[in-house]
């Protein structure tokens, strides 16, 4: 398995680099455009997970992605980081991408700053790899280790080691799905303060419909290895819970993702 | 609802840290009063065994006599000498012997064709007792020392390179992902992660080289040697001077100590990191 993996790096930044190359080359992208995907399939063994996506991100905007469990999305984030050699069709990709998983994923060798500018050289990265951590609330944490850090304070962490690197595309797989409600809201506006200051194309991949809604400009619906739903986020900001068209768009994101509305509510309010 | 009944339960108390630095001090230093104790007793039989004649020095020399030897070898520069040579063949051994393990490992852990070449051989080989091997390596090397520096570079490379390659092999593949999607080049992922990530292992097998290094030497110094402790060994033994033989084991003793405590300091000072250090 490691070896694999490790065997594919050198072939994977190749074919990547090939990709934009041909990108540049035949111009077959407009302008403003973050990422470009094109009938992209993805089969396990005879299960089918991907089956023709098409999909375009703009410069700066900001995409949430919803599916039920097992509906493909992290399969479809895997591909964009390049991670995935086994998905056929096109994925155009900026060179700069920066993935957050659902774990923090931080070395735990090497100190908190160490994780954030790691692979980059020269005091400058450093200099920059303190603001962002500063940014993330955790000036002063920067030779830490990271056994020493709460969860919370982990993903941000790895949330900083995604911007320090300027992305054009950010991609997040349920980066906040192990954190308590509070911890939450606050990772909510810390990630909207940092988007709206580096701007790259985003795209949140996430189980929660209202994290959605009070994030994107754009939802997306994954079902059955389609995209299903392509959803404008028209919510004037700022953006309330309790506002209308944010009641409505609710209604109709849980319909499409097949939840009940009244019975699930009915289970929240009576837990057996 | 049913009212709940109130029932007895039994509580049981849960060890916890000693808040009181004095009583934590006493308690370390009688555990060391006793062991101390336990060593003074053996060697004072031995003494008193030796007065009585229960045990003539032809056969084994008593406590005092061995300190005597110590120091008179010490102060005549015997000792100091014989350390010196048995020392750097060891150290030299070391040298070879581990980056060759450390070298072989990450060539059969990280690339098909290196595992395919390098791990069936080395898996074989393993079996083979290092030592049988002296009357080779005597041909090969001839008598001086470098048939001893190759037979210990011999048999350290294999716990390091057992430990080691386990230990790439199962290393966690997220990490490497990440690697790559922050695009770190090869160098630097197995520089930053792979070989970071394989050190607790590559310690224990460095440990383990380390114990076995002294093992090989001994056993090749008192087959033939002009210099080093184990030729002092066998000096001593034409001559029955059971004295010196045990200021030697004695020696032996301290060195593997020493060097054991060596990698255990370097991995209290490496594995920070560590959950649970
Ligand atoms: N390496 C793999 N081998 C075989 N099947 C896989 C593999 N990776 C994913 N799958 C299958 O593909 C489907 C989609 O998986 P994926 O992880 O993309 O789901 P998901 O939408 O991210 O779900 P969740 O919301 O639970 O994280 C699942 O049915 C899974 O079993
Ligand atoms: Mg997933």
């Amino acid at each position: 398995m490691a070896t694999r993996e490790i065997d594919l790096i050198d072939t994977l930044n190749d074919e990547l680099s090939a990709e934009l190359d041909r990108n540049s080359d035949s111009k077959t992208v407009e302008s403003g455009i973050a990422t470009d995907v094109r009938e992209v399939r993805r089969v396990f063994g005879d299960r089918v997970v991907l089956d023709g996506i098409n999909l375009k991100l703009h410069r700066g905007e900001f995409v949430a992605l919803l599916g039920r469990s097992g509906s493909g999305k992290t399969t479809l984030l895997r591909a964009l980081a390049g991670l995935d050699t086994g998905v056929t069709g096109t994925i155009l990709v900026p060179e700069q991408r920066s993935v957050v998983f659902q774990d923090p994923r931080l070395l735990p060798w090497a100190k908190v700053l160490d994780n954030v500018v790691l692979g980059l050289k020269g005091d400058e990265h450093r200099r920059h790899g303190e603001e962002v951590l500063a940014e993330v609330g955790l000036a002063g944490h920067e030779s830490d280790w990271p056994k020493t850090l709460s969860g919370g304070e982990a993903q941000r962490v790895s949330l900083a080691r995604a911007l320090v690197r300027q992305p054009d595309l950010l991609l997040l797989d349920e980066p906040f799905g192990a954190l308590d409600a509070l911890t939450r809201i606050r990772m909510h506006t810390l990630l909207q303060r940092l988007c709206s200051r580096y701007t790259p194309a985003v795209l949140l991949v996430t189980h929660d419909v209202d994290e959605a809604l009070l994030l994107a400009d754009r939802v997306l619906v994954l079902t059955e290895g389609e995209i299903s739903l392509d959803l404008p986020v028209t919510i004037p900001s700022p953006r309330l819970r309790g506002d209308s068209t944010f009641i409505a768009l609710r209604s109709r994101l849980l319909a499409e993702l097949g939840v009940d509305e009244v019975a699930e509510g009915d289970h929240e309010r009576n837990p057996s | 609802m049913t009212a709940r009944q109130v029932m007895e339960v039994p509580l049981v108390v849960l060890r916890t840290g000693v808040a009181d630095q004095r009583a934590k001090r006493l308690r370390r230093s009688s555990r060391s009063l006793e062991r101390l104790i336990g060593v003074i007793a053996l060697l004072s039989i031995w003494q008193v065994a030796a007065w009585l004649g229960w045990i003539t020095p032809d056969i084994l020399a008593g406590p005092l006599n061995v300190l005597g030897t110590a120091w008179d070898l010490l102060v005549d520069g015997t000792l100091a000498g014989a350390v010196c040579a048995s020392l750097q063949r060891v150290v030299i051994g070391l040298a070879i012997g581990i980056p060759v393990g450390v070298g072989l490992a990450v060539w059969s852990g990280l690339s098909r064709t290196g595992e395919n070449l390098v791990d069936s051989p080395m898996q074989m080989i393993r079996f083979l007792p290092v030592i049988a091997l002296q009357p080779l390596f005597l041909l090969w090397f001839g008598i001086g020392n470098e048939a001893k520096i190759a037979l210990i570079s011999f048999g350290v490379v294999f716990p390091v390179y057992i430990n080691t390659s386990v230990a790439i092999r199962t290393i966690d593949p997220r990490n490497l992902e990440l690697a790559k999607t922050i695009g770190l080049t090869r160098w630097a992922t197995i520089r930053r992660v792979v070989l970071t990530a394989v050190t607790p292992a590559f310690l224990v097998g460095l440990r383990m080289a380390v114990a076995i290094s002294w093992l090989i030497l001994v056993f090749a110094e008192q087959i033939n040697a002009r210099e080093g402790v184990g030729a002092l060994v066998i000096k001593a033994q034409t001559f029955f001077l059971t004295d010196v033989i045990v200021v030697c084991l004695g020696v032996y003793a301290v060195l593997g100590l020493l060097s054991d405590f060596g990698v255990r300091l370097l991995e209290r000072k490496v594995l920070q990191w560590q959950p649970g250090r």
